[in-house]
């Protein structure tokens, strides 16, 4: 079974990202005789003379119409090593909203920047968003490097520019790679090009094929949101009582000591069940059902976690926001968050600091966090939760902020979150 | 007991991958909804959903009774097949006909008697009447370019309409399903999958299909490019000549636009291994409905079809 790799693609408007999602179906044969076909007589009614690429991902009428991407879109692809999830960001207009979600579940993201005009605002913050939610691999794809007549020391300049800013986000040299290519032409995507001589690192898929991906971590303290209550009372299982979720973090076997949260009932693993029949051992990102030791009283929001590595229950949290609404917020707001699988009240204590992505510094006390905003906000819960920090249990250091009016979702929270 | 195996480790195995998220989804909707449902045709996306729901439910019953939209063009074998799934896990169907629309004036049959654009109104007031808030279907984000950008929770206005400028952003695992009273939320559990992994996930769990799947003798005659069958909805116009050729189904819907292929593939090994072959897209292959404009689905999907 080859392994899964999900991507995320950031870029501002023009730097030919859909161009280069495009090449990369196209150069791994993900492109069917159809779609191209489609493609083909697009572009032909349009009175271009190759293909454009661009067309295979931009998917809505008004996306064709102005020439941009919209929405994120999600692509699959794969080659013999390894199956792509790609989440295609679009590059204006809420942009941060838009990297935020595709950031969100991505092991590894492409940034694309036009060699004419190397890193700007927009690269850098996007990078900034990145760290924040913590996409542990980074490529910073120079593309169009044929209209700058594949010149080395433009190339250069832009790499080693955008290495420095990585670094101070916190990326390791090694997590960080700096690819010329040329989306329109291919050079570098799938193939290397003969144009860049001077260039002796792996073409992009290459790259993606090979980069390695860090499995959970199996030391993890183990967590398991209760999303369901199975009780089938049926004559075959008249008192069956299991617990229905995703392992969030860490690994479970029969016999583990437990606690249940947030009111702190401890108990043992008795069971770990599937519809294929019983597990001796399950790990993060396992749906299971989990069986109890003790008949408890447990339901939807609760959370089972390891007894001797519990996390911080509490009603007062620090955490960052990526503010995604044009809905500004205010201190004092009240809110839902959705945490696991539990929703609450919150009430916005304080908006502490907002952050500058440009000079990666922070501005105490603003009066609000608009659209696109990143700021650190101390929240009032209406009950205890259990939470962990985002960067050492991000599936449950995460939450939704959620609008109780409109039930629109405002925010991706992460708890106790420092700036990069 | 029997002996056990280890774990295998769900990041390592694309597959298990895709099926805890779709069970996680699943359970999700069951603890959010007061009233969901499965769109269920039949057809190997809708049994593949239903499979899932099965998986994540267990050892309780589904908690979701299913719905059909019934465009009157069946295939035999689906409907029979539909029929025996229902019998065999004890589940509870609801069937919406376009014909029963047809008849009383709600809706006019099309010129080309193509039906499937005439299955939304029936499914929006089949949601209405039932007051369902959650409704699930098999699509899946690789099937076409509108598609590619759906939300896994995809919120529906009270008129059932998709707006794509304004879809929520979707988080880590966190699924939004807040919505205000009549407003639903379509939920897509397969969204991450790919006409491979559905076919490579049949095979491993051994999940029954109708028989149209796989290849079979039927006379079939040629318009726009397509294989279509005789039945119900019409049959070949003068000059349209009829052959019988061994032929499978790599969709199914409504059968008056539905196009058969030519394949001897007969097991599941052999329908993975012509997909896997095939230069063409399922939908691009099969669907008449699909060409009609370069933004079929993104319209359909906006006037509140899956």
């Amino acid at each position: 079974m080859s392994s899964l790799l999900r991507l995320a693609t950031a870029g501002s408007v023009d730097d030919g990202k859909s161009t280069l999602v495009g090449r990369l179906l196209f150069d791994t044969k993900s492109v069917l005789a159809d779609q191209l076909d489609a493609v083909t007589r697009a572009s032909v009614d349009r009175g271009l003379s190759t293909p454009d690429l661009s067309l295979l991902v931009d998917g809505l009428r008004s996306e064709r119409e102005q020439g941009i991407t919209i929405d994120v879109a999600y692509r699959y692809f794969a080659t013999p090593k390894r199956s792509f999830v790609l989440a295609d960001t679009p590059g204006h207009v809420q942009y941060t909203r838009n990297t935020v979600t595709g950031a969100s579940t991505a092991q590894l993201a492409v940034l694309l920047v036009d060699a004419r005009k190397g890193v700007i605002e927009q690269t850098r913050r996007h990078a900034a968003v990145l760290a924040l939610l913590g996409v542990p691999n980074l490529v910073l794809a120079v593309n169009k490097i044929d209209l700058v007549g594949y010149d080395e020391a433009t190339f250069t300049v832009i790499a080693e520019e955008f290495a420095a800013h990585a670094a101070s986000l916190g990326y390791p040299r090694g997590s960080v790679l700096s690819i010329p290519v040329s989306a329109l032409r291919g050079d570098n995507v799938a193939a290397p090009s003969e144009q860049t001589p001077w260039y002796s690192g792996p073409t992009l898929l290459e790259h993606l094929e090979t980069v390695p991906v860090a499995p959970d971590p199996h030391d993890a303290a183990f967590r398991f949101p209760v999303q369901y209550v199975i009780r089938p009372r049926t004559p075959e299982y008249p008192d069956y009582r299991g617990y229905a979720g995703q392992i969030a973090a860490g690994t479970i076997r029969p016999g583990d000591e437990v606690v249940v949260l947030p009111r702190g009932l401890r108990t043992k693993i008795e069971r770990i069940d599937t519809a294929d029949g019983p597990l001796q051992e399950a790990g993060a990102g396992s749906s299971v059902t989990v069986l109890l030791a003790d008949d408890l009283d447990i339901s939807r929001g609760d959370l089972i976690a390891a007894a001797d590595r519990r996390p911080t229950v509490t009603d007062e949290i620090t955490a960052t926001l990526c503010w995604l609404s044009s809905k500004p917020l205010v201190p004092g707001s009240k809110l839902l968050v959705k945490h696991g699988a539990k929703t609450v009240q919150a009430l916005v204590q304080e908006i502490t600091a907002r952050f500058d992505e440009q000079t990666l510094s922070s501005v105490d006390g603003p009066d609000s966090l608009e659209l696109n905003d990143i700021g650190r906000v101390i929240l009032r819960t209406s009950e205890e939760i259990p939470v962990d920090d985002y960067g050492t249990s991000p599936r449950t250091g995460a939450f939704l902020v959620i609008d109780p009016k409109d039930g629109d979702t405002l925010a991706a929270g992460m708890v106790g979150k420092r700036f990069a | 007991m029997t002996t056990l195996e280890p774990a295998t480790d769900a990041a390592q195995d694309n597959l298990a991958a895709l099926e805890s998220e779709a069970i996680h989804i699943f359970r999700e909707v069951a603890g959010e909804f007061d009233r969901p449902v499965i769109l269920f045709s039949g057809g190997k996306d809708s049994t593949l959903l239903l499979h899932l729901a099965i998986k994540a439910f267990w050892p309780a019953p589904v908690p979701f009774p299913l719905l059909h939209v019934d465009t009157g063009h069946n295939f035999d074998e689906v409907l029979e097949f539909r029929d025996r799934v229902v019998e065999r896990h004890g589940l509870r169907l609801v069937v919406a006909k376009v014909q029963d629309w047809i008849d009383d004036g709600r809706l006019e049959e099309r010129a080309d008697g193509i039906r499937n654009p005439l299955q939304t109104t029936p499914l929006l007031e089949t949601i209405s009447d039932n007051k369902y808030d959650a409704v699930f279907g098999g699509g899946r984000r690789d099937e076409e370019r509108a598609r590619a950008k759906e939300r896994i929770f995809s919120l529906r206005n009270a008129f059932g309409q998709w707006e794509p400028k304004r879809q929520r952003p979707e988080l880590w695992n966190l699924y939004n399903g807040r919505h205000r009273a009549g407003e639903q939320v379509r939920v897509f559990p397969l969204s991450n999958w790919t006409e491979a992994d559905v076919w490579n996930y049949i095979a491993r769990e051994n999940v029954d299909l109708p028989s149209i799947y796989y290849a079979h003798k039927r006379e079939v005659y040629k318009r726009d490019g397509m294989w279509l069958a005789e039945g119900p909805w019409g049959g070949p116009k003068p000059g349209e000549e009829v052959k019988e050729l061994t032929v499978r189904y790599r969709t199914v819907g409504d059968g008056s636009c539905t196009g058969a292929v030519e394949s001897t593939a007969s097991t599941v090994d052999e329908v993975i291994a012509e997909v896997s072959a095939s230069r063409l897209t399922e939908r691009g292959a099969t669907r008449a409905d699909d060409r009609l404009s370069e933004a079929a689905m993104e319209d359909r999907k906006r006037e509140g079809y899956f």
